[in-house]
């Protein structure tokens, strides 16, 4: 039986050297719902994000105390298998990152990665995943060619597709849509809302309507503090803090 | 733009097209120079045969599988060391004291005379090591000198690489070692390609470094450990000792030849390979 919480964090302190960067972030992630993350420039919203799969690794000054529960393990654990993790939890970032490889080389590196050598499986991957990210009839005929050579919205969406073809639980996106135009923010945002009947997805966005729009809770950041969270409806309806009140309304930030 | 300005700007333009052309000229006439006064002497005799007299007659076969016998020793030992070292100062070190000293001494090879590298490739490898005057001798020697320029272009294109590519890797679940194999130096084929050229260049062309390590037989060295005689130190010894200015145009020409199709075929290479990664 899955647990209904994907995460559940507590008292998560990060620094960078000197400066804390989350204070006290305490937060649970419901399973199969969109959690979208909301605050100011610089508040703290990417460095959490990437708490929850460790891409904060790669930074040597980073500073990790606190517990992160996935799944019930803490990922922040000496046993912890941060590959294992990764595949689990995967990301999309701000920029579409597709390797300069083919559309079909893009969507199977995951799966390769991990061991899948049959050509039919990886076959069967790369339609499905791509079908789910709306993009099979766009890119059909040109599986072969240089993933650079798609739209900015087509490769946001062929990344989405390179992290789901893994099969993982969550999906993190970190402003997945601020360097696309409007049409394909549209698509992608279509697109998760019928993604999250199989993943669960935390959103990090600058956009309050599409916070409201598309998610089912949110989290207010604030200077490493989350300010407030609730479910989005109550969130934008009626919060509890002023200070979420300024920001949604754009009063501030 | 105001009119002095523009013309400013079309004397510069001016001179540096004229410094271009005058580069462009130079190489040519060198290259005309050498291969007119080369080319009609490179027979088939010449290239099949072995040196007679000295090699004032004859041809230079021998001297042409010394210069590749060093060259690919030496390239064989410098690729994977010099790409792996590479790999491991950007991809994996933290930058730390122990890498900065190398990455200096690196940098301080990559300034060294040849003879220099001569001297010690004769201490070290033809004496110390009991190695002798061989091609193994020089390919090492060789090695040592083009090891910095393989390192420094493998680096430089590993820096070109985006973090955004290692990240996308990382994220679905790669190692280091997977993201660094199978993402990050596909990107940097052709960097290391023109590393490779350029190492290449310096080792085939190499003369001091060898003189000193490989002897001058020439015999056809079959055996690592046979002595041999490369091309540019053949044409030394011709040239100063008044042998025959025929062969040595003709040596320098096939060695210019030689060094063409090495770069085009490397180029062809880098190309291939890295065609769907810049595409
Ligand atoms: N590698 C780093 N080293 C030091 N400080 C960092 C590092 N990355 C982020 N910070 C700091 O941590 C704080 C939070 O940064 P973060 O990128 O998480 O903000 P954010 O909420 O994602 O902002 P934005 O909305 O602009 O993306 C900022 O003050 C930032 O300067
Ligand atoms: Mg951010």
């Amino acid at each position: 039986m899955q647990k209904e919480n994907v995460f559940e964090i507590e008292n998560l302190n990060l620094h960078y050297g000197a400066f804390q960067a989350l204070i006290d972030v305490g937060i649970i992630i419901p399973r199969q719902r969109i959690t979208a993350l909301i605050g100011p420039s610089g508040c703290g919203k990417s460095t959490f994000i990437r708490t929850l799969n460790r891409m904060n690794d790669l930074i040597p000054s980073c500073r990790v105390e606190g517990k992160v529960m996935f799944d019930g393990e803490d990922i922040y654990d000496k046993a912890c298998d941060v590959i294992a993790l990764r595949k689990k939890v995967g990301m999309v970032f701000q920029r579409p990152n597709p390797f300069p490889k083919t559309v079909y080389e893009n969507v199977v590196y995951g799966p390769k990665i991990h061991g899948e050598k049959n050509k039919d499986r990886l076959d069967e991957i790369v339609e499905r995943t791509l079908k789910e990210v709306a993009l099979w009839d766009e890119v059909k005929n040109r599986l072969n060619k240089s993933a650079l050579g798609l739209s900015g919205g087509q490769q946001q969406r062929l990344c989405i597709a390179r992290a789901l073809a893994v099969g993982p639980e969550v999906v993190l996106m970190d402003e997945p849509t601020s360097a696309l135009d409007p049409i394909a923010t549209l698509k992608i945002e279509e697109l998760m809302s019928g993604l999250c009947e199989n993943y669960t997805i935390v959103i990090v966005t600058h956009n309050m309507q599409q916070a409201a729009r598309i998610s089912d809770f949110t989290a207010f950041f604030l200077n490493g503090v989350i300010v407030e969270t609730d479910t989005t409806e109550k969130i934008f309806a009626n919060p509890a803090n002023t200070k979420t009140e300024e920001y949604i309304t754009g009063r501030f930030g | 733009m105001s009119s002095s300005k523009r013309r400013k700007d079309i004397a510069y333009y001016g001179v540096i097209a004229a410094l271009s052309v005058f580069t462009l000229f130079c190489l040519i006439v060198i290259i005309v120079y050498i291969t007119s006064n080369g080319l009609p002497h490179i027979t088939w005799e010449f290239l099949t045969e072995r040196p007679r007299s000295m090699g004032k007659e004859g041809g230079i076969f021998p001297i042409i599988v010394a210069t590749l016998y060093a060259t690919a020793i030496a390239l064989v030992i410098a690729c994977p060391i010099g790409i792996g070292a590479a790999v491991f100062f950007k991809e994996y070190s933290k930058g730390g004291r122990f890498i900065q000293i190398v990455r200096i001494f690196t940098e301080v090879l990559a300034g060294i005379p040849s003879i220099v590298f001569g001297l010690f490739g004769f201490a070290f490898f033809v004496v110390f090591l009991g190695l002798g005057w061989s091609v193994l001798s020089g390919g090492l020697t060789l090695f040592m000198m083009i090891l910095p320029t393989i390192v420094r272009s493998t680096e430089e294109s590993l820096e070109t690489v985006p973090m955004s590519y290692r990240e996308g890797s990382l994220s679905v679940g790669a190692t280091r070692w997977q993201t660094t194999v199978k993402v990050v130096l596909p990107c940097c084929v052709k960097g290391i390609v023109t590393g490779v050229i350029l190492g290449v260049g310096r080792a085939v062309g190499e003369t001091a470094a060898v003189m000193l390590t490989m002897g001058g037989a020439l015999r056809l060295p079959l055996s690592p450990f046979d002595a041999g005689r490369t091309m540019s130190m053949h044409m030394f010894v011709l040239t100063s000792e008044g042998l025959s200015m025929e062969k040595t145009f003709a040596t320098a020409a096939l060695l210019i030849i030689i060094i063409l199709i090495i770069n085009s075929a490397a180029n062809l290479i880098g190309r291939k390979v890295g065609a769907i990664n810049s595409a």
